[in-house]
């Protein structure tokens, strides 16, 4: 088959770029995993503390956590959800960096 | 044994010699060395073990800088129980006040000890749930008296002052 628009078309060069998830800026979360030993007003006092939320949103979270196992406290870039996660572990809680799917 | 919030101070008064006891050994229940369970759980992982380079980057620049805030965090308690040794007569009730500034550094090490014993006896939900067990038979049994007293403790120092 021909291109009715000349040969410039023929053969086009395919140009590959690999590059890592990262520098795409997939987004990454924040999750803070059930515990049963770190008691339930302290993980609320984190959740305040670390992410600056009110009581009562804190409290929601540390019983999501209590309840279903995991909350998701935070999404965005990795750098400052590595911090978040450094921070948690800080007080000794259980959380973990993940992508976003 | 009595709680009072101070100005600037929580004052825990009428310790008898057996809690005291177990006030002065914060310290050392804090420590994880050769308890792979308990270093295991203070420096959990921050990512699932596929994110092997979040996980290797964490071991090298994160891990030592979160040895050092715990190992501070206890080395202020310990500064603090240093009143305990002030008491008149072996056997008497003592009173220790902790620093409202210390609070904090309070809140980590007993969060550091009630997780290395409770990873060392790996108690189960159920007993650590227990809140009236007894009496105390082992050394497995005293462990969970003291995840129950630090934790006790804790929502004490995490009690908000009355208005």
């Amino acid at each position: 088959m021909q291109s009715s628009f000349g040969s410039s078309v023929e053969n086009p060069v395919v140009e590959q770029e690999t590059r890592a998830a990262e520098e795409l800026d997939v987004p990454w979360q924040v999750v803070v995993h059930n515990d049963p030993v770190n008691l339930m007003s302290y993980v609320t006092m984190v959740f305040q503390k670390v992410f600056g939320l009110t009581k009562e949103n804190a409290e929601k979270h540390m019983l999501e956590v209590h309840q279903l196992g995991r909350s998701i406290l935070w999404s965005g870039m990795r750098e400052r959800a590595e911090l978040y996660v450094q921070q948690l572990h800080g007080y000794l809680l259980l959380a973990t960096l993940e992508r976003t799917n | 044994m009595e709680f009072r919030r101070q100005k600037d101070c929580l004052e825990i008064s009428e310790l008898d010699p057996f809690l005291a006891e177990l006030l002065r050994q914060i310290p050392e229940s804090c420590s994880y060395e050769g308890v792979e369970a308990a270093q295991k759980r203070i420096f959990s992982t921050p990512a699932v073990a596929s994110e092997t380079e979040i996980c290797a980057e964490w071991k090298i620049y994160v891990e030592p800088e979160l040895r050092r805030l715990f190992r501070t965090a206890t080395e202020t308690v310990t500064a603090d129980l240093q009143q305990l040794e002030g008491c008149a007569k072996p056997f008497a009730n003592c009173t220790l006040r902790i620093p409202a500034e210390n609070a904090e550094a309070w809140l980590n090490a007993l969060n550091q000890a009630r997780l290395a014993i409770a990873a060392k006896y790996n108690f189960s939900d159920g007993e650590l749930c227990d809140h009236y067990r007894s009496p105390i038979g082992s050394r497995r049994d005293l462990g969970l008296f003291q995840v129950n007293f630090y934790g006790f403790l804790q929502e004490f120092i995490l009690q908000e002052p009355p208005l």
